[in-house]
Parts: C-alpha cells; structure tokens; sequence
C-alpha cells in the first residue's frame, strides 16, 4: 500500500497538497469549521506546517466537542469504573457485565439530538442505527432497545411534529431490525422547546469469548470497510451540528442529516457476528460520527499502530467525491474491521453471503501516523497522536446562578380541588401513559420480553443462556435537576436503582448521557460539574461502575440552555424472570404499603411546574437508606410474596397508586396519615416527590414483615385517598381517562 | 414432523417461530435460496421485514427460490402457515386471496389481541404490524366467507388496523394454506405472555396426522 | 436504452389512508380547495425492451389486485 519514495516524517513530508487558503481565508476557514486560533496554532505545531484540506477537515471532526469530549473529558475521570463484573469498561464501543455462564450483557446510551431537531424521523432512526452498530461492534447480539426523549410541550406544532417523527423513526428502524423495544420515558418541558433530546440505548448479549475490541493490532494486517457504501451523508453534519448551538437557518442545515436503511444493518449485523464467531476479525469498529476518520484513529490510537486508508479503494455512491468527503462522511451502516492478510478472502466471501458491500481500503502500519491515500498519491499525513488525543482539554469556569433561570408557567390554580388536582397530573404529558408511544413499537421480537412496557417499573428480559434474566430501566428528570444538579441527578441513579429493585434485579452497571447547554457558558458548566459529582457519588455508593456512555453538549439556543439532562441507563441482573413483580394491584382485599426512606416534597414536581411554582433547590437524597430500601424490596420481589411493587416519582404518591389502580381495573383505599406523621403537608403527602418511595402491595402480614407502612388496601372502583383537607376520590374510569390521554391529544380521532 | 422455517433477508421472527414449531415437533431453517425443502412436512413463512418490506411487503419475497417451491408443495396440498410478513408473501404470491394494506390510522401497532377461530374459540396472541388491513374486493370476500375461508377474526372492538370484516387470518380454498397478521410463535410461552399460540401450530402439525 | 417513469396508485374505492392524511393537513397550512388526495409510487427505469415494461408492471411493480400503474416514456423514447 505505501506508495514508493513516499516518506511521512514529522517534518512535513514531501507531495502533499498545500493549505486550501492562505492566511485570513485560512483563520475564516478553520474558524468556520468550528477551530479556534489556539487549536490551528497547535495542529500546525504537531503537524510541523499547516494542515492541507483533507487533514484540515479530519482535525476539524476529531477536535470537535461531539468526537474530542474537550469540556468534559476531565470530569468524567470522576466516574468510577471499576467492579468485579465489568468485562468491558468506557473507551470501547460498548460496555459490558458479567452476567454467567461465559455470557456478558452490553451496553450503552447515546445521543442524537441536534440532527433530530432538524428531521426527527431520520434523526431518531440513526440514532437507533448508531447504538445498534455499537452493541454489535464487540460482538454482542442487540436483544432490547430503550429509549428516552424530550421535546417543548405539546401546545407547540413543532414538539407535536417533532415528536410523532421521532417515535416513527425509532420504530421504523427498530421494528425493521428486530430488536425489541421495551422501555424508555418521554418528558416535555419548555426548555427542550429548541432543543429537543433523543437518547437511545441498546442492550446486547455475548459469550465473552467471541468479545472483540476496538484496538487495530498487527502492522500489515488489512483494514476492510464493510456494509452500505459511502455517500455524502452527514458531510460536516453530526459532529459540527453537536458542536454549535443551534440558530435561526438550520434548514440549511437538513443536507448534511444522515438516512439510516435498517435493512441494510440487518445484514450487516448477522454478517459482523458470524465473522466474530468465526474468530476472523483482530478487531472492529463502526463508523458514526466523523465517519472513517474517527475510526480508523480511534483504532489506530487504541492499538498504538499507524493506519493507511486509500480512498479510492472506498466503494462509492457518488461518482465525483472529494478524498476529504470520504473520509468524513457519515454514511451510515458501515464498519471498519482489522483482518489478517490470510483471512481477508474468506471475510469478503462471507459478506457476499450476507449481501453485504465489502472492500479492502488500507492497511496497518507501524508509523503511528494515519495515513489518507488516493490510490498512489498521499493526501494526508498526520500523526495519530495529534489527530486523536492531541486536542487540548478545557477546563469549564462554573458559576452557580443566582435563583431559577427556567422561568415559571401556570396552568393550574393552587386552590384547585384535590380531585382536579390528580386528573391534572395523571393528564399532563409527562405523567400520563405513553402507551401512544410504546404501541408503535415491537416490544416481543426475540421471544425474551417477560415483562412488556408499562407492566412493570423495569424491562425485564429473559437470559436463559446463563439460566437468568435482566432488567433494564433508562431515567432521568431535568427539571429535578434544574433544581439542584447535583441531588438531581442522585436521584436519577436512585430512580434506576429502585425501578430495579421493584424488578427483583441488583444493579450491574450503568450507561450514561449526559444532555447539557454550552459548556463555555458558567451556569451551564456549573450544571455539568455538579450533576457529573452526583453521578460519581451515587455510583460509589451504590457500587455500580459506569461502563459507558456519552455527552451532549451545547444544546442551546437564543432562549438559553436546556434543563441539565444527565440521562441514566442501568442493568441489572435477577435469577428468575417469573417473579418479577408487577407494577400494578393484583387482586381486591391486598393490603397496600409504603416502604423507604420517602420524604415527599413539593420542589421541583409536576404540580409546582404545573402551579408556576418551580424554584432552585431540592432536598439532599440519603443514598444509605434508599439503597437499604431497595435490598428489602428486592429480596421481597424475588421471594415471589408481593402482588406488586411500583415506586413514586412523577407526580407523587396519588400519581403511583392511581398508575397502579387504572392498569389493573381495581381502585383503592388509602389513607396518608402516615406520611402526615412524618410532618407532611397533606399536598406533599399526596403530591411531593423525591426518592425513596415504594407502593407494595399483597398480604398484609407479609407487608409489616418487611417493615413497610401500611396505608391502606385495593379494592373498589375509585381512587380514594385520605388526606386531611385534601381527601381525594376519583372514579376509577374517569382517572384511567385522564391518564390516557396523550393518544387522543395526538392523534385525535384517527387513533 | 419436521417443520422449515423460511429464512429471507430482513426476517426477524423466524428464530422464535423455529422455537414455537419445536414444540410440537422438529424444526429447521429454510435459506431463502434453497430450492430444496429437504422434504419438511410443513412449511412456515415468518414474520418480519423480508427485503426491507422494499416496493411492497413481500413482493421481492414472493420470487425467492424457496417460495417457488413453497407454491409447489402448496399445490401439491402441503402445510404452509404464513405469519404478518409470511401472510403478506402469500398473498402477493396468489397462494391466499385478497391482499395487506396500510393500517389505518398509519401506525405500527404492537398489542395483544384476542381473535376468534372459525369455531368461536377464543386466543389471545399480539399482533405487532404496520400493514396488516385485509382487503380483498367485495365480491369475493363473500365467496371466502361463503366457503368457511375465514380462519381468524379479531374479537369485537380489537380490530387494530381497519381490516375489511375484522379478519385477521385466511385460509385459502383447499384449506392447507393458512395465513394471518398476529403472531401466535409469541404466545407459547407463559412467561413472555399466554399460550394460545401453541393451537395454531398444534392445528398445523395435527392436519397432517 | 429506453427511459420510462411508471406511476403506481391505489385502486379507486381502495381507502388510502395517507391521501387522506395529506388531505386533512393541508388547510392548516394553508391549502384550501384541494381534495381526492391519491398517495401511490414512482419508480423510473431504463429498459432495453420497452414492449415487457407492462409486465414487469403487473408481475412486480405493482400489485394488480390493489393498484393501477401507468407507464410513461422519458425523452420520448
């Protein structure tokens, strides 16, 4: 591959096309393409002269916030990683648990966000792609999808649009391919308005032996690109839309957002996994944002090799593509794999089975450069070093700001009845079902779905390859965490914990994304700093390492940042998938309970949004207690002696039992006086949210064993809560009414 | 018995199809390809997104190799039961009459159904698709209906898609090929959800005894 | 080579959903007076042998039972 008399030396090397421009044009370029001075000055440094136009563009990606983390990469050094089932930790495509018997459960979360707001169907659909293609890059089979959104609230044309494409797309390609989707949350809140978030997670499987890493190893052996061919997709799309905030005149925009083909990945998934169980790959990698340069210099880097990749070896869609075009395209459905000379035959014999494109383009080299070639000539010549890890990192300058930035809307009067009340919560988007939503996807495909979404606070999956099963919950509410990012996000950790534990699953390891304004900005940056502390102290304390996961930075707008969204993703392992407990009542006659540490409050819940109330502060969660509180519901639900279990978030202790009432068709009896005796008002009782709480119900006795309040029982046809003066009873129809109601808002009357 | 279990490009449930058959007997793949059904006493055609649903569900699917010889032992009275995907191939392949259009309210659904069999017997199966509305011109749905061609309709009030007469699955004249849109390969299984699935592929194998 | 542009559509009486959906939409934004929306296909093509396109037609490109085709020449080939 090197062509002859070429020689890349630090030095500058010799026939490389010169700089596109010249002094000023050179700065409005490079400026245009999102460097600062500071940062050309440091390229030209290590590159002993300026860059040329294809290394210019590969810096412009690979230095970019979205490909280089510059404003976070030291804080997420915070999060701890370490445990005894981590099989693979964060820096690889996914991480991965133990989960026995040889297998391992991966991993991972990730944002699609700027090219959702420009096309949400395709920027949803790729995003479920990009996930995909990073389960299956180590090897693991994708078995379940999550998803968690946010948009403006639903009076606005464009979150409603928005939206519906959004949960299209991810249907459309989820559907397509065949992996289940099982969870997920939707929130809509005005900050997200601009800006909305779609973060997608997907889960897979792996015996740990066909595991592969990312790492290029062996210098002359071949690099091959496999899957769809190279278009103009996403040129200058992903990684420069993540990195600037987005303004008036982003339909320009829409040219550069990617088209995603399930089908295609369909086939290059079963393709991938055969060549990995067949052990012909030294490694892989797939190809997202920035295309084939942050590949083949992430795997160069990983492996401490130098990588060649000749441009004109690239299967094509278009006829006239520029070398830089090719090497930052962000066509999707692509992977980079590292093949011995010996073996390539059979790796290309093999995606001609599975009608997959497939086609030698480099080689590894022992120079630790990554070389761009066009057929004999050299195109770029840049040191990995530089070009991967060589980005400067920044430090952020936080500031707290002073009181709450977000603003307030009414749309309810605080001396609303306390049955209008709940109607109100049970009715707002962000609490009602979502069944709109989770119907459009399939969430039984692969035969491992014990429970389906909303039947139980966590998804629960089958894993009878080590004779158990997992449960997965994705959660996270940036309004909380608009009060207080740093307990906010606590009680994010602690929302996966408990959905968990109402599962019967212990916590293996957790994903993560962390959604948040610019960086550069105080208030933004001191919302980063403070949510990255609570999420490294809540997974201390819990003892469950980060594996992985992603950061979205500079999701902005004329209006200012978004609520601070650190969106948490766990897993969790359970021995039998049968006990899992419903979140909903059983049966009339079971005693209901509340257990844990639960001190309601009315800061930063629905009903303050909902009141115009919102404020900055939060109470400080116990991380000890909750954590002991999800040990005794655990064990209970895996013991098999408890009707159900759901745990108290959105909208508060009403909220939860009439979730738990409406989806079986009995009402219920309960009484707060407990909570009153805690030193609740009968509001916060009713509606205060905040960690630590559990609904139980079943026998009675088998409830006080396990120290858990009783508070009342199932039965009837209406939700009748004692609560001092705001004693509430709500007829069982008229609630499950209010609480169903996102389908008709949406759909009218063609649902 | 021995079940195949056809394989195209983009199929997503033939794997659990293959599991739902192997309780009531063998099962194997078919590789879309193959001419040779390796002399299977029944035939499965499963569900998913074979090529993609490109041009329309099922019309790339309908010229494969293994469909041709599908028709064959159809014609030759052999058991093919055709599952959403797998129903929407049989019916671009003419081996069921009428044909699977958009849902009507121009969503994938995914729910569980309860259907109602040809003799009143009840089944709760989920049914996941985005084009699984049956239709087939007027004239000829009386004379399916008239000749007891009806095999499945969804239970009053459950149909999810608009289907013509709420059918949700079709057997075709000669009664040996049998097609329908909710899957029953995903209810054998009572951990995953109920077991009335296990009838279709117990009233397949049960035909051939 | 000739070049041709086969329309496909929904048979008249077929409910066509999305022509409906399209419909309902466009007086909001702005788009009176317009009805009978029909949402069908286009595929284009060269062909050596123009004479077959109308079986190519009925055997793949559409479906006889539900839709209609129409085949038109390109650059009058």
């Amino acid at each position: 591959m090197t062509p002859a008399g070429a020689d890349a030396g630090l030095d500058g090397g010799p026939s490389l096309t010169p700089p596109p421009f010249t002094g000023a044009e050179q700065a409005a370029a490079y400026k245009e393409l999102g460097l600062t001075d500071a940062e050309y000055e440091l390229i030209c440094e290590k590159l002993g002269r300026e860059p040329n136009g294809v290394e210019l563009a590969m810096f412009s990606l690979l230095w970019s916030e979205h490909c280089a983390y510059k404003h976070s990469r030291k804080l997420l050094g915070r999060l701890p990683t370490k445990g005894e089932r981590v099989v693979m930790g964060p820096g690889e495509n996914a991480g991965a648990v133990d989960i026995g018997e040889g297998y391992a459960i991966a991993f991972k979360v990730e944002s699609h966000n700027h090219p959702s707001a420009v096309e949400p169907f395709q920027g949803a659909a790729t995003g479920v792609g990009g996930i995909l293609r990073d389960v299956f890059a180590i090897g693991a089979r994708p078995i379940a999808m999550l998803d968690s959104l946010r948009f403006g609230e639903l009076d606005s044309e464009r979150s409603r649009f928005l939206l519906d494409g959004a949960v299209r797309g991810i249907g459309h390609y989820g559907n397509s391919i065949g992996v289940p989707t099982v969870g997920g949350e939707i929130y809509f809140e005005e900050p997200y308005e601009h800006n909305c978030l779609v973060n997608a997670m997907c889960v897979g499987i792996a015996k740990q032996e066909d595991m592969v890493r990312a790492a290029a190893a062996g210098v002359g052996n071949a690099v091959v690109l496999m899957g769809a061919s190279t278009g103009r997709d996403g040129i200058g799309g992903a990684s420069v839309l993540a990195s600037a905030e987005l303004g008036d005149g982003d339909e320009a925009k829409r040219p550069t957002v990617q088209i995603g083909d399930p089908f295609e990945e369909s086939k290059l998934l079963e393709c991938c996994l055969e060549l990995l169980g067949k052990g012909l790959l030294v490694s892989l990698q797939d190809l997202g944002a920035a295309g084939l340069t942050s590949s083949a210099g992430e795997m160069a880097s990983a492996g401490g090799v130098g990588i060649d990749i000749d441009v004109a070896r690239v299967p094509l869609r278009e006829a006239d593509m520029e070398p830089f075009e090719i090497m930052v395209s962000e066509s999707q459905e692509r992977m980079l794999a590292v093949v011995e000379p010996a073996k390539v035959a059979e790796v290309l014999a093999l995606c001609e089975k599975w009608q997959t494109g497939a086609a030698e383009v480099g080689a590894i080299t022992d120079n630790a450069h990554v070389r761009v070639l066009d057929g004999e000539e050299v195109v770029g010549d840049m040191p990995v070093e530089a070009l991967v890890d060589g980005c400067p990192l920044y430090d952020l300058s936080p500031a707290e700001p002073q009181g709450w930035i977000y603003g307030n809307r009414t749309t309810l009067a605080t001396d609303t009845a306390a049955e209008e009340t709940l109607l109100a919560l049970l009715g707002s988007p962000s609490v009602a079902s979502k069944r709109w939503a989770f119907e459009q996807y399939d969430s039984v495909v692969g035969s491992r779905t014990a429970r389906r979404p909303e039947t139980a606070d966590a998804a629960v999956l089958a894993i009878p390859e080590a004779e158990n099963a997992i449960a997965i919950s994705i959660d996270g509410n940036g309004r909380r965490v608009a009060c207080d990012p740093y307990a906010g996000t606590i009680e994010a950790v602690l929302e996966c914990a408990q959905n968990l534990a109402c599962a019967g699953a212990s916590p293996l390891g957790l994903t993560n994304c962390l959604n948040f304004g610019n960086p550069e900005k105080p208030t933004p940056a001191w919302q980063l700093d403070r949510a990255v502390q609570g999420l490294a102290d809540a997974c201390e304390a819990l003892q469950v390492p980060v594996v992985g996961g992603n950061v979205s930075l500079y999701n902005e707008g004329p209006e200012g940042p978004i609520y601070p969204t650190p969106v948490v993703g766990m897993v969790g392992e359970l021995p039998d998938p049968a006990n899992a407990a419903p979140s909903v009542f059983a049966r009339e006659g079971d005693a209901i309970a509340l257990l844990g540490p639960f001190e309601p409050s009315l800061a930063g819940s629905e009903l303050a949004k909902l009141r115009g109330e919102l404020d900055a502060g939060l109470p400080q969660p116990d991380i000890a207690t909750v954590a002991a509180a999800c040990t005794t519901v655990r064990e209970a639900v895996r013991s098999g002696k408890l009707s159900s279990a759901h745990d108290v978030s959105d909208g508060g202790l009403a909220c939860a039992l009439a979730e738990s009432a409406i989806g079986t068709g009995i009402g219920c009896r309960v009484d707060v006086q407990p909570l009153r005796s805690r030193g609740c008002s009968p509001e916060e009782a009713l509606f205060g949210e905040g960690s630590g709480g559990f609904i139980l119900s079943g026998e009675r006795a088998v409830l006080e064993s396990l120290g858990a309040t009783l508070i009342g029982e199932v039965g009837g046809n209406a939700i009748e809560i004692a609560a001092g003066d705001r004693s509430l009873s709500v007829e069982l129809a008229v609630a499950e009414s209010s609480w169903r109601s996102l389908g008709e808002l949406l759909d009218g009357a063609y649902r | 018995m021995v079940w195949g279990v056809l394989q195209f490009p983009g199929s997503c449930d033939e794997r659990d199809a293959l599991h739902a058959c192997g309780l009531t007997g063998e099962a194997r793949l078919i590789w879309h390809e193959e001419r040779d059904l390796g002399g299977v006493d029944a035939i499965v055609v499963p569900g998913g997104f074979s090529y993609g649903d490109y041009l329309r569900a099922g019309a790339i699917a309908r010229f494969s190799p293994a469909m041709e010889a599908v028709a064959e032992f159809a014609a030759a009275g052999g058991p093919v039961l055709g599952i959403c995907n797998g129903f929407q191939v049989l019916c671009e392949a003419d081996l069921l009459p009428g044909a699977l259009l958009l849902n009507e309210n121009l969503r994938f659904v995914c729910r569980q159904v309860d259907l109602i069999d040809a003799e009143g017997g009840r089944l709760s199966i989920p049914a996941k698709h985005g084009e699984g509305r049956y239709w087939v011109p007027e004239k000829m749905l009386d004379a399916i209906e008239a000749n007891g061609q009806i095999a499945f309709r969804y239970a009053p009030g459950q149909n999810p898609n608009g289907s013509a007469r709420d059918i949700a699955g079709v057997r075709n004249e000669a009664g040996n090929v049998l097609g329908l849109m909710p899957h029953p390969e995903h209810a054998v299984d009572a951990m995953t959800g109920s077991t009335d699935g296990l009838q279709v592929f117990e009233a397949v194998a049960g035909s051939l005894v | 080579m000739a070049k041709a542009r086969v329309l496909i559509r929904p048979k008249e009486g077929i409910l066509d959903p999305q022509g409906k959906a399209v419909e309902r939409a466009l007086p909001a934004l702005g788009f009176e007076g317009v009805e009978h929306v029909r949402v069908g296909r286009m595929v284009e093509l060269e062909a050596e042998d123009p004479a077959r396109l109308p079986e190519l037609c009925e055997k793949l490109l559409a479906n006889p039972l539900i839709e209609d085709f129409e085949i038109e020449s390109i650059d009058g080939g």
